[in-house]
C-alpha cells in the first residue's frame, strides 16, 4: 500500500509566508513515509529573477554533466544567473547529487520553428533527461522553487533550510514508495513549467496515460507515475487551454451510470469529456494537489481511496491528507471539510 | 470504586511516548485520562481494557482511534481522523464532530456515536458474534460505500445534516452479508450496492434502535423527537453470499 503524505497552502492574496510551518505540518504526518522521500514547492520563490525560468538539475557531479547542461542552454537560450543551490549538511541525509539552478531566457527562434518559449524548456527537459546522462532537470517554472531529496521531512526541509524561502504557496509531500525506488527525482513535487504536482496512491491507468502523452511529445524519465499528473495537467490546461474545472474532470471523470442519469445538456458535456480524453483518465487510488502561479487544486480519485481534508482561514486554503496537519498551520480555521471524491477543491490568487 | 484522575499535556508528543504514558496510568490505577493539545496522535486507547476507564480527548486525535479497544469509554472534543473504532470489540467512542474515512472498520463489539457527518466507507465490515453486535450511529450524513462488505451489526445515520441528505451517494451497503443499515430520510435506490435491498421498517425495528438514538441525544445534547417518530429506511443483505456466483461455478 502506498501511503504518503501531502499538505499545501495557498495565501490568495499571495502575501509571503516561510517554510517554517510547513515544515512542522507535514512532519506531524510521518507516519505516511518511510523517509525515501520528501519535498516542497513553493511559488514566489525569486523575485528577483520572476520573469526567467527558474531551471532546478540535480547533477552526479560537477565535472561532464554540468558542461553538457550548460552547453545545451546556451543552444536556445540565455542563463541570466546560475547558483548551486544551498544545502546544508544533515546526519541522516546523504548528498547523492548536487542540486543547481539557473536563471534562463530562451530565445524563441533558437529551435528554427514557431516553438514557444514553454515548448523550448519542455524540449530542453527531454534532451537533458534523456541524453545527458548524470544531469536531471527536475523543475523549469518560473519564480517556483522545488526542493527535494530521498529523507524524512524535516531533514530535508534543514537540507535546504526551506525556513529561508517565502512564498504565496506551499506544496510538500511525504514520500512512501511502493512500485518504484526511492531516489532524488522520484521525491515530489514532480514539477513541469507553472505546474507542480504532489501525489498520494498510485497511477494506474500510468502505461495508458504515459503513451497518450508520448503521442503528445513528453517523455517520462522519472521511473514514477506521478510525473504523468505533471504532463497531463500542461496538456490539457496549458496546451489544450481547458479551464481547471473540466481539466480534472476529464483526469476524474463521472462514472457511466452516473452520467446516464444527468439532464442531457450535462450528459452531453460530460461524454464528450469522456471520449475526447480516455487515456487522459486517472485510475487506482490518489489525492493529488496540482498547483500554478494561479492557485491550488485539490482532487480525490473517484472513489476515494485516498485522504484529502480542506480548510479556511481568512485568505489561505489549506489541503492536506490529515485534519490535524492543517491544525500545526492554522490552529483555529474556519471552515474544515472533506471534499467529495473527484471533485476538485480549487483556490486561485485574487 | 475511587474515580483516579490524571491529565497529560500532549503537546508536541509523539503518539508512542503518549500511549506508554497511557498505560502505565491505567496499570497506576487511574479511571479518568484527560488528554490536552492532542494533534495526530495516532493509535490512542488501542487495545485497552476494563470498562471502567474514561478517555477524554481534547484535539484531533490520528487514525485508529481506540483501535481493538475492549470495554472504555472514549470521548473526543474536536473532529477525529480516518477509521476510529477499527476492529474494536467493547466500550464507547463518542466524536463531538466529524470523522473521516472507514469509521467503525471491521467494528466487532461496542458503539461508536459520531456527532456530525463521516467520510467514505462508514462501518465497512463491522461484524457480529453471538452477543457482540457492534452499533455505530451517525448524527448527519454519510458520504459512498456507506456499510460496504458488512458482515454484522447496526448502522444508523440520523440525517440530521441541514440541506444535506444523509446519503447521496454510490455503493449504500455494497457486498453486505450480514447486519443491518437504519437510515432517517431518502435513500433513492440507485444508492444501493450490489447485495444490499431495502427492508420494512417495523416496530422491532424501531424499538432496536431506539436505545443508541437515546444514547446518541444524550451525549450531545440533542432534543429532536422526530427522531424517534420518523421513518428509517431499513436496508439489509439480499442474501448471505452476495458473490457467491462471482468468485465460484459449484
Amino acid at each position: 500500500m502506498k501511503m504518503c503524505g501531502i499538505i499545501s497552502v495557498i495565501d490568495k492574496k499571495k502575501n509571503p509566508m516561510d517554510g517554517t510551518a510547513v515544515r512542522e505540518a507535514l512532519s506531524i504526518m510521518n507516519e505516511r513515509g518511510n523517509g525515501e522521500g520528501s519535498g516542497y514547492a513553493v511559488y514566489g520563490a525569486f523575485p528577483e529573477f520572476a520573469d526567467y525560468y527558474a531551471i532546478h538539475v540535480f547533477y552526479d557531479d560537477l565535472i561532464g554533466p554540468k558542461t553538457a547542461v550548460e552547453e545545451e542552454l546556451e543552444k536556445v537560450g540565455t542563463i541570466k544567473h546560475d547558483e548551486e543551490i544551498p544545502t546544508f549538511e544533515q546526519p541522516n541525509l546523504k548528498k547523492r547529487h548536487i542540486p543547481w539552478r539557473y536563471f534562463f531566457q530562451p530565445n524563441v527562434s533558437a529551435l528554427g520553428t514557431t516553438a514557444s518559449e514553454e515548448d523550448i524548456l519542455v524540449y530542453l527537459m527531454k534532451k537533458v533527461n534523456t541524453t545527458i546522462p548524470g544531469a536531471l532537470i527536475y523543475s523549469t517554472g518560473k519564480n517556483i522553487a522545488i526542493f527535494k531529496a530521498a529523507g524524512w521531512p524535516e531533514d530535508v526541509a534543514n537540507f535546504y533550510r526551506i525556513q529561508d524561502y517565502e512564498g504565496y504557496i506551499w506544496l510538500s509531500h511525504n514520500r512512501y514508495p511502493t512500485n518504484t525506488a526511492g531516489w532524488w527525482g522520484g521525491a515530489h513535487p514532480f514539477n513541469l513549467l507553472d505546474w507542480s504536482v504532489v501525489h498520494n496512491g498510485e497511477i494506474t491507468s500510468y502505461g495508458t496515460n504515459k503513451r497518450y502523452l508520448e503521442g503528445n511529445g513528453y517523455v517520462c524519465t522519472m521511473h514514477t507515475d506521478t510525473e504523468v499528473v505533471a504532463y497531463l495537467t500542461d496538456l490539457l490546461q496549458r496546451q489544450h487551454e481547458l479551464p481547471p474545472e473540466l481539466a480534472f474532470k476529464a483526469l476524474a471523470p463521472p462514472f457511466w451510470d452516473e452520467i446516464d442519469r444527468m439532464p442531457e445538456k450535462e450528459r452531453e458535456l460530460n461524454t464528450a469529456l469522456r471520449m475526447t480524453y480516455g487515456p487522459a483518465m486517472m485510475n487506482g487510488p490518489f489525492a493529488i494537489v496540482v498547483a500554478s502561479s494561479e492557485g491550488i487544486a485539490g482532487i480525490t480519485d473517484r472513489i476515494k481511496l485516498r485522504p484529502l481534508v480542506a480548510a479556511e482561514k481568512g485568505d489561505r486554503l489549506y489541503l492536506s491528507s490529515e485534519e490535524a496537519a492543517i491544525h500545526v498551520m492554522e490552529p483555529s480555521p474556519d471552515r474544515v471539510w472533506m471534499p467529495r471524491a473527484g471533485e476538485p477543491v480549487i483556490g486561485r490568487v485574487y | 470504586m475511587m474515580k483516579k484522575t490524571l491529565t497529560i499535556d500532549a503537546k508536541g508528543m509523539h503518539y508512542t511516548p503518549l500511549n506508554k504514558e497511557i498505560r502505565a496510568a491505567i496499570k497506576d490505577g487511574v479511571t479518568e485520562i484527560i488528554l490536552e493539545n492532542i494533534n495526530g496522535q495516532r493509535f490512542i486507547g488501542n487495545g485497552l481494557r476494563g470498562k471502567d476507564l474514561t478517555i477524554i480527548i481534547n484535539g484531533v486525535p490520528g487514525g485508529d482511534l481506540c483501535m481493538f479497544m475492549s470495554g472504555p469509554t472514549c470521548i473526543v472534543h474536536a473532529n477525529a481522523e480516518h477509521a476510529p473504532g477499527n476492529t474494536m470489540d467493547r466500550g464507547k467512542i463518542y466524536i463531538h464532530g466529524t470523522a473521516g474515512d472507514a469509521v467503525a472498520h471491521s467494528m466487532r463489539g461496542g458503539e461508536v456515536y459520531v456527532r456530525d457527518s463521516i467520510g467514505y466507507r462508514g462501518g465497512i465490515h463491522m461484524k457480529e458474534y453471538k452477543d457482540k453486535c457492534p452499533v455505530l450511529v451517525v448524527g448527519e450524513y454519510a458520504r459512498a460505500f456507506l456499510g460496504e462488505y458488512m458482515a454484522g451489526g447496526i448502522l444508523i445515520v440520523l440525517g440530521r445534516g441541514k440541506d444535506q441528505p444523509p446519503v447521496d451517494e454510490r455503493g449504500v451497503g455494497t457486498g453486505i452479508h450480514g447486519g443491518e443499515l437504519y437510515i432517517r430520510g431518502e435513500v433513492p435506490d440507485h444508492l444501493l450496492g450490489i447485495g444490499a435491498e431495502k427492508k420494512p421498517f417495523t416496530e422491532d425495528d424501531r424499538e432496536k434502535i431506539r436505545p443508541y438514538i437515546e444514547k446518541y441525544c444524550r451525549e450531545f445534547g440533542v432534543d429532536e423527537p422526530e427522531l424517534f417518530s420518523d421513518e428509517y429506511v431499513h436496508i439489509g443483505p439480499s442474501s448471505a453470499r452476495p458473490f457467491a456466483g462471482k468468485y465460484c461455478w459449484e
